[in-house]
């Protein structure tokens, strides 16, 4: 029986003052001319809390840039949900933080691309270090709680110490420190992201260090770097079970990236409810449960704790979305994330191909 | 260590509410959320940071036919480790 979605990641847009070279947003960004308006957006959240969402992650893009985000966020408060803006900071003024807050802002989390200002400038693509230090303050006046993330690679990777303390003078609640998944943006970016192994070796015992510090003052999340492990990663806790996605342009996915599957029809809320697209839908009961599976999953132990690993990943690598995530070393086409480990783990850093706009 | 004595406190940033959809309580956090039970729901909304887990079992022994004190304490060790409570 499906059950009903916990969490809309709601990217209000695509817009960004940043560039970062592993945006979870696809390649293709949706044009400001056909983002969804005020209204549709507010019928999405009703239509999301009829259907059992309870978090509303308002999310890009950067979602200041929408001038309709405080009645955005009052919407979505005001039907119950637990609302999270997932911002960069740039553009957030202690009068804006005032007036989200007092419409029933939550929780904020911001990003940091390194503790270092001058590489963290140059992975943003624009001079923000200092701009974040200032919006983690104004957070901190604003007495909300604060989750501070920050996407690992190989060029931010060695100062993954820094980069906790960093998040400790911002006042951070929590920190998530993710290792690049390879969609998108940082698909195209691989060779350059691709942390060593010996540099993920070195990070693994500052991060554990860093968490028995820290207990019960600042909690850390680490997220692996899955081309390196054995076993796949729980992807979104399996296709279509906990949350769903809402495009700038109203498509409905089952996770940020699912728009690389091409085999699959898109979905959109100007022409079907949510409630269809989570039940009804052809793209959401495609991978559900562990029917769909073949072997080696079907008959795997782990089946219902990775979930064969990741649709997307197996679909950009393979090209059948239905295959075992050839990340898992039990994978028929394991070789495919061998070979890239191997070719493009270089010491000389290729070019990063900054998100923009076409 | 949690006792009797201990004062829990539900943590900034956590919201407690009733889901309709699901017919439960909840916890709302940036982690997640929580559904709660009926001897859950009513041991989180007294977690105020001034009630002790013995206050809020002798409360709940009024309200709730059969709950221990320990029951308590094991409720709010789960919303410990679940960060939605902290306890002084």
């Amino acid at each position: 029986m499906t059950e009903a979605p916990l969490g809309l990641l709601a990217e209000l847009t695509h817009r960004c003052p940043l560039h970062c070279p592993y945006c979870s947003n696809p390649i293709e960004l949706v044009q400001r001319a056909d983002e969804l308006d005020t209204a549709t957006w507010q019928r999405v959240f009703d239509e999301g809390r009829e259907l059992g969402v309870l978090q509303v992650h308002l999310s890009g893009g950067e979602p200041l840039a929408r001038p309709d985000l405080p009645q955005l966020l009052a919407h979505a408060s005001g039907l119950g949900c637990y609302t999270n803006l997932v911002t960069s900071g740039l553009g957030l003024t202690a009068e804006r933080l005032a007036d989200l807050v007092e419409r029933g802002l939550d929780h904020v989390q911001l990003s940091v691309q390194d503790s270092d200002p001058g590489n963290a400038n140059l992975i943003a693509g624009v001079k923000g270090y200092d701009r974040k230090l200032a919006a983690a303050a104004l957070i901190k006046d604003a007495e909300l709680p604060l989750t501070v993330n920050a996407v690992l690679h190989k060029a931010n990777l060695d100062n993954i110490g820094g980069i906790i303390e960093l998040a400790e003078r911002m006042g951070a609640d929590r920190l998530e420190l993710a290792n690049t998944q390879y969609y998108g943006w940082a698909l195209r970016n691989r060779a350059a992201l691709l942390p060593t192994r010996e540099q993920l070796a070195a990070a693994g015992p500052v991060v554990q260090q860093a968490k028995q510090r820290l207990d019960g003052r600042m909690e850390i999340v680490y997220v692996v770097a899955d081309y390196h492990e054995a076993n796949p990663k729980p992807c979104m806790y399996g296709w279509g079970a906990r949350q769903l996605t809402v495009a700038p342009n109203g498509d409905v996915l089952p996770c940020p990236a699912a728009s690389v599957i091409t085999t699959l029809p898109v979905q959109n809320v100007r022409r079907s409810s949510l409630a269809e697209i989570w039940y009804d839908s052809e793209t959401f009961n495609a991978y559900r449960g562990t029917e769909w599976m073949r072997e080696p999953c079907r008959s795997c132990p782990r089946k219902e704790i990775d979930f064969g690993g990741c649709r997307c990943q197996a679909f950009q690598l393979t090209g059948d979305a239905a295959a075992t995530d050839p990340v898992c070393t039990l994978s028929p086409d394991h070789g495919l994330v061998q070979d890239i480990l191997g070719a493009e783990i270089i010491p000389v850093r290729p070019e990063l191909a900054m998100r923009r706009s076409v | 260590m949690t006792s009797l004595d201990s004062v829990p406190r539900v943590r900034r940033g956590v919201r407690c509410t009733y889901d309709k959809t699901r017919d439960s309580d909840v916890v709302l956090f940036p982690e997640g959320v929580l559904l709660l039970n009926e001897t859950a729901a009513a041991v989180v909304s007294r977690c105020d940071g001034a009630a002790s887990i013995g206050d809020i079992a002798l409360a709940l022994a009024d309200e709730f036919e059969g709950v221990q004190p320990d029951d308590v304490i094991e409720v709010v060790d789960r919303l410990v480790a679940r960060r939605v409570v902290d306890v002084d």
